[in-house]
């Protein structure tokens, strides 16, 4: 079959359509990450949004259809993607002639129960829909002897669409469902260069917020080949989000000044708080609502929930933690479907790993935490300032 | 300041270079095979390449073969003379200190069902030559051996190691990796006893992506690249005309003034082996002397992380190597340094630093100078 015979795409959208009267807010902002993920698509297309549908029509004569297929299905807020055929002389007998191309051409393989389901926006044909239910079934019938009639559940639902022409379509190519981003806000993601951030940045998304990113940047202990790893893993993500404003910061100083100043083995935490603390300022100066993390409880002795407790103690942002239950196989396998796997296992050292201790503190506590910090006092506040004046943003499209 | 200290990963084209490449690619860019005068053209410009290459080794054209590069000539020579002279047997012979592409292809033939007999090499990384004549045996069909190595700058005794491998047997080939010892030193492959010569162009300020076997007239090989038949049936694929013209141009000119060349180099090594053995804690591996290649030096810095001391240098424009280029990014214990008992705490303390006729004394003293302010830091904020 040629694909390419498919020269639009009906969009069904689920969630979004019950929004009441935010219904054109998300519709909207649906149609544009539409747009914004088909011209990275060889071919040119228009997305319309017509009585309630939303509708891909091909503009150009040469398009790839796999293409088109695979970019959809990045788009969140997407429930499911109908290839159409338009017909544009709509005198019934060219339709039906088309009808039957149809089905032989989608379905190679006749034995199987259908139902013709026709609509008639163009009150003008000179058939109702019963009436091309009806004529059309029976001409299926003829042409298509082991094709059977099921009204209630048929493995093939045509649809005929009478508009200005026809449109025919029956398959439905499941999208990743969700919300369409920006219509959640935005958030900060620290993003590091493990397999779990770019996953917990990719959920989040996928519920409508738009994504802003962190990464902490430790030369010359972390090296240029680790910082361009965050940069490809944003440019993965940002193939589902849209565009990323990546924030590189230069964490090196605080780093060794905490070495220097706190027992070793609560430097990872008392680092993470300060991680989290430029995190949540850069946030907050850039619109970010919430910050989002990639941990998971118990996977490391900072992610313990006494860890978490310490780290989440320094935040006035919510704190999203999509991957909070998850078991590491299960983020392995949502990290190889968007395709963030390959990137994240790269052996580039990051800054959390660096320095850390033998015996990392598992259980820490908030009080004796907080007087290591005091330890900090003399000069955190001006390399803290140093850091944010560090930060270089990078739009990661 | 900047000092590229890294001329063993690659050094930089000659500006001849570069303008040979490009009159190849802009105005005599014919194919080689084409039968029109375009043709001929660049023809004749592959066979004066040819000439000269022959020349700096005395041997003769039909002898040279181009290659994509070191690599290839590696598993060319390998390969290629397995394919042809399997009937003499299935022994190979080759050093614990090789490159990848000498090492690997040994394993691969490992897999192929040949037996092979990794030599060991002393504390400065020379072969063993009772061990090699211990290793020898009747159905031995090929030695290989590195002629300068490309971590630690050993050189070895390769016209020994050739008197020894034909006294056992005349018919055993003898190839030599020399790609980090063309242009350091003149080779002359007949005089010597050596049946297989690789080269590679951009260890000698040529181009990337080429290089060539040197395979004596009288050794059987086959092909490892098979397709049009270019290069008489040996390597199909047309020729890399600008990347073989700008080799051999680098040839040329790395051959011309060779003694002061040479002598530069091994005043610029002694320079740095000087000062750096000044600093504390410092300890450089192998042998430093002209007895050494005159442009590598392994230094281990104990207590401080080879990957975060070059990013430092980096940062102050200082360019080094962690083990070799090649290996560097994936992190792996270099052989080399294992195989001459470099204590395990300083192999991941490890850095080489390797020089060119550009290399000077200037970029020598920045060097060492950033490493004084350096090492101290470094060492202060270790992992526990």
């Amino acid at each position: 079959m040629e694909k390419t015979m498919f020269r639009a795409f009906l969009i069904k959208y689920g969630e979004i359509a019950i929004k009441g009267k935010n219904r054109y807010m998300f519709e909207d902002a649906l149609v544009e990450s539409m747009k914004h993920t088909l011209t990275e698509v060889e071919g040119e297309f228009e997305v319309t949004k017509e009585m309630g549908r939303i509708y891909v029509f091909v503009k150009s004569e040469y398009y790839d259809y796999d293409e088109t297929i695979t970019a959809l299905k990045r788009v969140f807020g997407i429930v499911g993607i109908c290839p159409v055929v338009i017909v544009e002389d709509t005198d019934f007998e060219n339709v039906s002639a088309q009808v039957l191309k149809y089905i032989d051409d989608v379905y190679p393989d006749k034995n199987k129960t259908f139902k013709v389901n026709a609509r008639r926006a163009n009150k003008g044909y000179p058939l109702d829909s019963v009436e091309i239910n009806l004529e059309m079934g029976g001409r299926i019938l003829d042409t298509y002897p082991e094709m059977k009639v099921d009204v209630h559940h048929p493995e093939i639902n045509l649809v005929i669409e009478v508009r200005k022409h026809v449109y025919i379509y029956s398959e439905i190519i499941p999208g990743p469902g969700g919300m369409p981003i920006g219509t959640n806000g935005r958030a900060m993601l620290l993003l590091s260069g493990g397999i779990d951030s770019p996953v917990a940045g990719y959920m989040i998304a996928k519920r409508g917020v738009r994504i802003d990113a962190t990464y902490f940047h430790a030369p010359p202990y972390t090296s240029e080949r680790a910082k361009q790893k965050v940069i490809d893993l944003a440019k993965k993500v940002a193939k589902y989000t849209g565009p990323i404003r990546l924030n590189i910061v230069n964490f090196t100083d605080i780093q060794l000044y905490i070495y220097d100043q706190c027992p070793h083995e609560e430097l990872t935490i008392i680092m993470r708080r300060y991680m989290m603390r430029i995190a949540e300022d850069i946030a907050k100066a850039n619109g970010s609502m919430a910050l989002i993390t990639g941990e998971s409880i118990g996977q490391v002795a900072s992610q313990t929930v006494q860890s978490l407790a310490a780290t989440n103690e320094v935040c006035t942002l919510p704190v999203f933690r999509p991957l909070i239950a998850f078991d590491k196989e299960d983020i392995v396998t949502i990290a190889k479907n968007i395709d963030t796997y390959e990137t994240s296992i790269l052996p580039y050292e990051d800054c959390c790993t660096i320095f850390v201790a033998k015996h990392p503190v598992t259980k820490p506590n908030i009080n004796i935490i907080k007087r290591s910090e005091t330890h900090l006092e003399e000069k955190i506040a001006e390399l803290y300032k140093e850091a944010m004046e560090s930060v270089e943003t990078i739009l990661v499209e | 300041m900047q000092a590229y200290l890294d001329n063993s990963a690659t050094t930089v084209c000659e500006p001849g270079v570069v303008e040979k490449v490009v009159q190849m690619m802009s105005v005599a860019f014919g194919n080689p095979s084409a039968m029109h005068n375009k043709g001929v053209e660049a023809e004749n410009y592959v066979k004066e390449a040819k000439e000269i290459i022959a020349k700096t080794m005395k041997v003769q054209e039909k002898e040279i073969l181009f290659t994509s590069g070191g690599t290839e000539s590696n598993n060319m020579a390998i390969m290629g003379c397995a394919a042809a002279n399997h009937r003499m047997g299935k022994h190979l012979i080759t050093t614990r200190i090789e490159h990848p592409s000498v090492g690997n292809v040994m394993k691969h033939m490992e897999e192929e069902g040949y037996e092979v007999t990794y030599l060991p090499v002393d504390e400065n990384g020379i072969v063993k030559l009772d061990k090699l004549q211990e290793a020898l045996r009747p159905d031995t069909m090929l030695v290989s051996v590195m002629y300068v190595n490309n971590e630690i700058g050993a050189v070895q005794p390769i016209e020994e190691i050739s008197k020894i491998v034909k006294a056992n047997n005349k018919a055993t080939l003898f190839h030599v990796d020399a790609i980090q010892a063309y242009g350091k030193y003149r080779i002359f492959p007949k005089k010597m006893g050596i049946d297989l010569l690789s080269v590679s162009g951009h260890k000698i300020h040529g181009p990337k992506g080429v290089g060539f076997l040197y395979c004596d007239a009288k050794v059987k090989i086959k092909p490892i690249i098979f397709g049009g038949g270019q290069q008489k049936d040996l390597r199909s694929g047309t020729e890399n005309v600008p990347g073989i013209v700008g080799l051999a141009e680098a040839a040329k000119e790395i051959y011309t003034d060779f003694e002061a060349k040479i002598e530069h180099l091994y005043e610029v090594k002694a320079h740095f082996v000087e000062e750096i053995s000044k600093l504390e804690d410092v300890k450089v591996n192998g042998l430093t002397g002209k007895d050494s290649a005159p442009h590598v030096v392994s230094v281990s810095f104990p207590g401080v992380r080879s990957e975060v001391l070059l990013h430092s240098l980096e940062e102050r424009e200082v360019y080094a190597s962690a083990g070799s280029a090649c290996s560097s990014n994936k992190p792996a214990v270099s052989a080399t340094l294992k195989a001459i008992n470099v204590p395990k705490e300083h192999l991941d303390s490890t850095l080489r630093f390797s020089f060119s006729v550009h290399t000077t004394k200037e970029e020598i003293d920045y060097c060492i100078e950033v490493l004084k302010e350096l090492l101290p830091m470094l060492r202060k904020y270790a992992r526990h």
